[in-house]
């Protein structure tokens, strides 16, 4: 018999058990509580506005006067032409200042107040943003209140998400990656291109979906910068007044007559849906580098 | 007493030669002034215990030393006649005569078992008027890899097993055509088999290449091997031709080294 503690009861109870048990349904408490109430809201939603969407409703234009007819058309071209330029503006911005950051830039003491700085800025509210974007491109470069400045106000705001994103995504493809393009003789630029952007692609796009899926719900900014809550007409250029859907729900939900709840309940519908159809595409795009990846 | 040593046989002509080769990471001095001729188409084995600075010593041939954030080197390396560290020197440029193998197999994982060979050429714009086709048979067969992978070349270059992976780096590495090819501890991720391809393989290399091969395999180092540099804390203790330096040492440090004594 060998000397020292008895052997364990295998067919004991180990301790914690209890607190493990309890633990996991705080955890799963945490999971349905807000989905339950995410289900509720957008149920709300839709119960009251799917019916009153149709073509018309798509097509028209609002009218101030009967909720029964016009529709939110220049909304929802406002909205089209600002989350395109928005992400012509940001992507190729972000995704460029991520790559050098990461592939170039030295890891110094300004690289470390960069990074500090990007990530502050990714938590300044929108509203600040609206001001920036009134003072930089409404005022000073005389854009006036245009989509253009809409739109650029929006990148910029977006820039720092961007950003981020783009560089967890970059971090992700392993250093001897790097050493073995560059041990052939292959240039910064040419490692970059072939061996970390095709790998990297996917996360970037992860963080782009993020940013424009942000930028087509603000509102704030975009008050400040001038979008009109009322218009008949979809942009037709970069110099046009414009709206957005959000301004445009936030319009119907302020009009005292209560019937016109319908029409914010069927825009935040449509909203939604389009946030949905461009998050889709996003996704798809990435399944699609994916599987080139093996 | 000393014998005296056997009439030198031609000396073989010298492809590296390394003088007082200094590197650093940070403040840490990891090599303390190196000298070092390699001779061309020669396999040089540098040896010793982990941390002594070897691996470092061979990324400093090729500069890949300096990539590392706060590394930095001094001293001279020639190659043929030209220092790697002179100022016109471009380290892209250096590397296409200079390639190197990892410790660890890393294929790009965005690519085919083909793209993979072709990489090298295809990245730097080098094709020019060869066939793909054609460099990348030659280069897989340099490699000792062509029967296992003729029939599958677009399927992932991760899909092949460990040992398979190195010596697909290999026909990598020979595909742009080097000079010299560095060897920073190649086998230490494979199993016995793998290795015994991959040193059968170093020993037609040799024909056509300058070899410079990290490992703490001592086995290794007398199976492949000319000579052997023996490093310890930074510095070259003792550098010879592979059988001297494992039959009769001339440092007390290099034979409790071989023999096992400490590393």
């Amino acid at each position: 018999m060998k000397p020292g503690p008895p052997p364990i009861d295998i067919s004991g109870r180990r301790e914690g058990v209890w607190f493990e048990r309890g633990f996991v349904w705080v955890c799963r408490v945490a999971i349905v509580l807000p989905l339950v109430t995410l289900v509720w809201l957008l149920g709300g939603v839709i119960a009251r506005g799917l019916g009153r969407i149709d073509l018309g409703f798509l097509l028209d234009a609002p009218s101030q006067l009967d909720a029964t007819t016009g529709g939110i058309w220049p909304a929802l071209m406002g909205s089209l032409w600002l989350i395109v330029i928005t992400a012509a503006v940001s992507l190729p911005v972000g995704v460029g200042a991520a790559l050098y950051l990461e592939e170039y830039g030295k890891r110094t003491r300004l690289g470390t107040v960069v990074e500090i700085a990007i990530a502050n800025l990714a938590g300044v509210p929108s509203i600040i943003y609206g001001m920036l974007g009134l003072g930089l491109f409404v005022r000073w470069m005389a854009l006036g209140e245009t989509v253009i400045a809409g739109a650029l106000t929006l990148a910029l705001l977006v820039l720092p998400v961007v950003i981020m994103s783009s560089r967890e995504a970059l971090r992700t493809v392993k250093d001897s990656l790097r050493e073995a393009a560059l041990g052939l003789g292959a240039t910064r630029w040419q490692t970059t291109r072939h061996v970390v952007l095709p790998m990297a692609i996917p996360g970037i796009l992860t963080g782009a979906i993020l940013a424009i899926s942000r930028a087509i719900g603000e509102t704030a900014p975009l008050v400040v910068v001038g979008a009109v809550a009322f218009i008949l007409y979809a942009p037709d250029g970069l110099d046009a007044e414009y709206t957005a859907l959000p301004m445009q729900i936030f319009q119907w939900t302020s009009n005292p007559r209560r019937e016109f709840l319908t029409n914010a309940a069927a825009g935040i519908v449509v909203l939604m849906f389009t946030l949905f159809l461009l998050n889709s595409i996003a996704i798809l795009l990435r399944n699609r580098f994916q599987k080139r990846m093996y | 007493m000393t014998l005296p040593s056997p009439p030198p046989t031609t000396e073989p002509a010298m492809k590296i030669r390394v003088s007082g080769l200094k590197a650093w990471f940070g403040t840490h001095e990891v090599l303390k002034g190196i000298d070092l001729p390699i001779p061309a188409r020669e396999v040089t084995a540098i040896i010793g215990p982990s941390g002594c600075g070897k691996s470092t010593f061979i990324r400093c041939l090729n500069r890949m030393h300096e990539l590392v954030t706060g590394a930095r080197s001094e001293g001279q390396v020639l190659l043929d006649d030209t220092d790697v560290y002179a100022p016109e020197v471009d380290p892209v440029l250096l590397r296409r005569r200079v390639g190197m193998v990892f410790q660890k197999p890393n294929p790009f994982p965005s690519m085919s078992i083909r793209e993979n060979v072709l990489a090298g050429l295809r990245l730097t714009k080098r094709m020019g008027g060869r066939k793909p086709a054609e460099v990348c048979e030659k280069a897989l067969r340099q490699a000792a890899l062509w029967d296992e992978v003729k029939d599958k070349l677009d399927k992932p270059g991760t899909s092949l097993s460990g040992g398979q992976q190195q010596r697909l780096c290999i026909a990598r590495t020979l595909a742009v055509d080097p000079e010299v090819v560095l060897m920073d501890e190649p086998c230490s991720a494979l199993d016995p088999i793998a290795t015994a391809r991959i040193e059968d393989l170093l020993h037609d290399l040799r024909r056509d290449y300058t070899i410079i091969i990290v490992t703490h395999n001592l086995q290794q180092a007398t199976r492949v091997s000319n000579r052997t540099g023996f490093f310890l804390q930074g510095e070259l203790v003792e550098f010879d031709l592979t059988d001297k330096i494992f039959t009769s040492p001339q440092d007390r440090r290099t034979e409790d080294y071989i023999t096992g004594k400490f590393g």
